[in-house]
């Protein structure tokens, strides 16, 4: 197959912005999103710091200008801004003048309402239309509905790599010619639900996360949503439209050796992103920086940790985490890191590796601190990797 | 302390969910992870839930579980441990 | 887009884990919901294991293994799900702790089982497959998704056989809720009388199953599918037949070559009128449906295909299933057609050959 698959459009809301330029901002100025819990009502309010979109859903639902009276969770309303966002970065007038698709990536879905009226849903016939909005695909259809998508629609939900994922499945369709561009991401709105879930796993930090720190313990939660819009080839020479970046090679490959754990080796990491290598047809010296999985949990860093060092062997690119910005945005994560993955690349930077202090012993490598701008960037690879094993990898080059 | 033994054995059993498993089945010295009951980190998790609303007692860091958790015995002496 | 259906495993609420067998004896519900006929676990995971695993769990690796048995594969190369609402009874028992404890002495195993991606981490585990992996979760495409991605993973060459598998599982708990919607009739019925009860809602079920599918050619094979299409949102009847026809076209098919066409039907009087529509306006030939078997649920894709497949190999129509009888006519099953609909939001299409 000769067909490539081109970035259009990037669409984004997390804790360091509500659209592209504040978060661009935010990351040069090393400001991070992660602060005390604000929105979600918790117990754990002032001890686990968080990533949280900096909006409440009235002002959220006033930002899209949608009706009040129709029941949006969190994570929907913030799947509409970021997706609205990159429809209209990648000059989109008319949706169905092409066949297009949104594939949307979550796990938590509309958690956020339901554990807020759980017991009602129960008890009582109050609250009956949320009901509806529990499953992941009530938000994926809701955007599609709201930016207009009509020819496929689809949700990844594979925990952390779920953006991922459906980035994976939106370029292989292109490739295919079922679809002329996909609108894919994903989004996740934080709960109680899965911050305790983590909290049990004990692998939050209580103070902000440390990615690839010797010392650090753990991984600070985090939501957002974005979206990347692919397109083909051919739709890109008609129009002619600017192109962003090219999605250039993905991978996927399952751990399957521990529910909640990866092997210390990374060895389902470096498949992923050796996959993604080689379909890009790149060489591992090509690559110029990695935006990391990093969350900071002992596990994730060690494995990811050998797995770049297998992969890249003594010429290791720049690295960093940029959770220490965002929090991990779980089913949005790919996502998120696939935007800031291209802004890389169209603004020649690479973003610092927040709160890095004491080099692992692990490893012969330490990621990047500091802000480095001018510098080639020109092939970009996105590792996200999802409990259960499902670990992905994307490459993003210069076009 | 053979009381508290048989009791910790009882609850082992109930959060671990070890059907057809009883406390006389599980030797009091015998390693629980790995070879021994074959548990795994999830089960230490389930553990230290298990002494922080039986016991009282509060795990920080689940590395520390490696130590308490390596027998029953070893468990029952960390919670005698605690009540001094 | 060939690929064949070369094993199947499949728990659902009917006799359906022999596969040489195909609905020999049909079960009768008259309960609310739907439940699933549970095969013995420990033939099929080692009591370790067992022990943390809820129902869905269970049910979701012994479907997949016997799937690779039924296929005579030991390990694929990948492992694609699809479910509606994932592990219900994981997620309810760990959202029941945290709101009931507020939030305090929260134990880790029903949370970390409640991810949509537990059953496909789980088989991988099981199989020790570290091939591409994903689980999709949207709907009354979630298993359709699966089949896609399964599909174009094998048309790709990425992968010689793929397994793809659907699963949903109904709860009390979560019956006690989706029963405050219309979509759920409030009285117990007798299932296989279904179509009779002229009633908004549908009955639901649960199942789960796992398809090996492959690019490779063989006698053995259970069927073909040629080809699947998801329709979002249809607006009109209109709208569906343009659809069809496009899709027919595609496939070098007129609607007079399919054989039996397979619906959906659910017994909600508000939303079967396209069932109808097509039967009487459409198509002219043998249908069937199923749900009065399966109970209706975001993945009963999988029981269509399972359907579907079997009325291929065995060349009948079990006469259960058998709609409009009275002019059902014995001809060779060729060409099969699915049309099913999830709420009139997600329509699917499945087309199978011999």
């Amino acid at each position: 197959m000769s067909k490539r698959v081109f970035v259009t459009g990037i669409g984004i809301i997390s804790g360091i912005g509500n659209n592209v330029e504040e978060t661009l901002e935010s990351i040069k100025q090393k400001k991070s999103g992660v602060t005390d819990i604000k929105y979600l009502e918790t117990i754990h309010k002032g001890q686990l710091p968080v990533s949280e979109v900096k909006l409440s859903e009235d002002e959220l639902i006033e930002m899209a200008k949608l009706d009040k009276s129709e029941p949006f969770t969190r994570s929907t309303l913030i799947g509409i801004i970021a997706a609205a966002e990159a429809v209209k970065s990648a000059q989109i007038n008319d949706i169905k003048e092409y066949k297009t698709g949104l594939i949307s990536g979550t796990t938590v879905g509309g958690m956020d309402k339901s554990e807020l009226f759980y017991h009602d849903l129960v008890n009582t016939t109050k609250h009956i239309e949320y009901i509806e909005t529990h499953d992941c695909g009530d938000s994926t259809e809701r955007i599609a509905d709201y930016v207009g998508v009509k020819d496929f629609v689809s949700t990844t939900s594979t925990a952390c790599s779920s953006a991922a994922n459906s980035m994976i499945l939106g370029t292989r369709m292109i490739k295919n010619g079922l679809l002329d561009r996909v609108i894919a991401g994903g989004i996740e709105s934080l709960t109680r639900y899965h911050m305790n879930g983590f909290n049990t796993l004990m692998i939050l930090d209580k103070e902000p996360c440390k990615p690839f720190d010797d010392n650090r313990k753990g991984l600070n939660l985090g939501e957002g949503a974005a979206f990347l819009v692919l397109e083909s080839e051919e739709l890109v020479k008609k129009s002619g439209k600017k192109v962003l970046a090219e999605l250039t090679g993905y991978g996927n490959s399952c751990e399957a050796f521990h529910q909640t754990a990866s092997t210390p080796e990374g060895k389902g990491a470096y498949a992923a992103m050796k996959e993604a290598l080689d379909r890009s047809g790149l060489k591992a010296t090509d690559i110029d920086y990695v935006n990391a999985h990093g969350t900071g949990t002992d596990n994730n860093d060690l494995s990811e940790g050998r797995a770049i060092q297998t992969l890249f062997g003594n010429n290791i690119p720049k690295v960093s985490s940029t959770k220490g910005y965002t929090g991990h945005t779980t089913s949005a994560a790919g996502g998120v890191e696939a935007v800031l993955s291209v802004l890389a690349i169209q603004n020649n930077m690479i973003f610092p590796n927040l709160n890095f202090e004491t080099q692992m012993k692990e490893l012969s490598f330490s990621p990047e601190t500091e802000l480095l701008e001018g510098v080639k960037v020109d092939h970009v690879l996105s590792n996200s990797f999802g409990f259960g094993g499902n670990n992905s990898a994307l490459i993003f080059s210069r076009y | 302390m053979e009381e508290l033994l048989l009791k910790i054995k009882e609850q082992v059993i109930d959060v671990l969910n070890l059907e057809d498993v009883e406390p006389a089945d599980i030797d009091t010295d015998a390693p629980l992870f790995g070879d021994g009951l074959g548990l795994d980190s999830i089960d230490a998790l389930e553990l230290i839930v298990l002494l922080e609303k039986q016991y009282g007692i509060k795990i920080e860091d689940p590395k520390d579980g490696k130590k308490i958790f390596q027998t029953i015995r070893t468990i029952a002496e960390f919670i005698e441990e605690k009540k001094k | 887009m060939d690929v064949y259906i070369k094993g199947i495993g499949i728990i659902s609420p009917q006799n359906t884990t022999d596969s040489s067998k195909f609905l020999d004896e049909v079960v009768a519900h008259d309960t609310e919901f739907l439940s699933c006929v549970q095969p013995n676990y420990k033939e099929f995971i080692n009591p370790i294991q067992l022990r943390r695993m809820s129902k869905l769990i269970k049910m979701g690796i012994s479907a997949s293994k016997l799937c690779l048995r039924d296929a005579g594969i030991e390990n694929p190369g990948a492992i694609i799900t699809g479910t509606g609402l994932g592990l219900v009874g994981d997620t309810e028992k760990f959202l029941n702790q945290v709101l009931d404890n507020n939030e305090e002495f929260l134990a880790p195993t029903a949370f970390i089982q409640s991810t949509h991606n537990t059953i496909s981490g789980q088989v991988a585990i099981a199989l020790k497959c570290f091939n591409y992996n994903n689980t999709y979760s949207h709907r009354g495409f979630s298993f359709e998704s699966a089949l896609l991605d399964g599909m174009l993973l094998i048309k790709d060459k990425d992968a010689e056989n793929v397994l793809v598998g659907g699963f949903d599982e109904i709860t009390p708990e979560h019956h006690s809720i989706i029963k405050k919607t219309h979509w759920v009739k409030n009285d117990a019925i007798k299932s296989l009388e279904l179509l009779d009860h002229k009633t908004s809602g549908s009955v639901v079920g649960e199942g789960v199953a796992f398809f090996s599918l492959t690019g490779e050619k063989d006698d053995n094979n259970y069927a073909r599918i040629k080809d699947l299409k998801t329709i979002y949102k249809p607006e009109s009847n209109e709208e569906i037949e343009a659809k069809i026809d496009e899709f027919l076209a595609k496939n070098n098919l007129k609607k007079e070559d399919i054989d039996l066409v397979i619906l959906g039907l659910n017994g909600n009087v508000d939303t079967d009128d396209v069932y109808y529509h097509l039967a009487d306006n459409y198509f002219d030939t043998n249908y069937a449906y199923f749900k009065h078997l399966s109970g209706d649920y975001h993945t009963v894709g999988t029981f269509a295909l399972w359907f579907a497949a079997n009325t291929i190999k065995h060349q009948n129509v079990p006469e259960v299933a058998r709609f409009r009888k009275e002019n059902f006519t014995e001809k060779p099953i060729k060409n099969v057609l699915v049309y099913n609909h999830f709420r009139e939001v997600d329509h699917s299409i499945f087309l199978l050959t011999q």
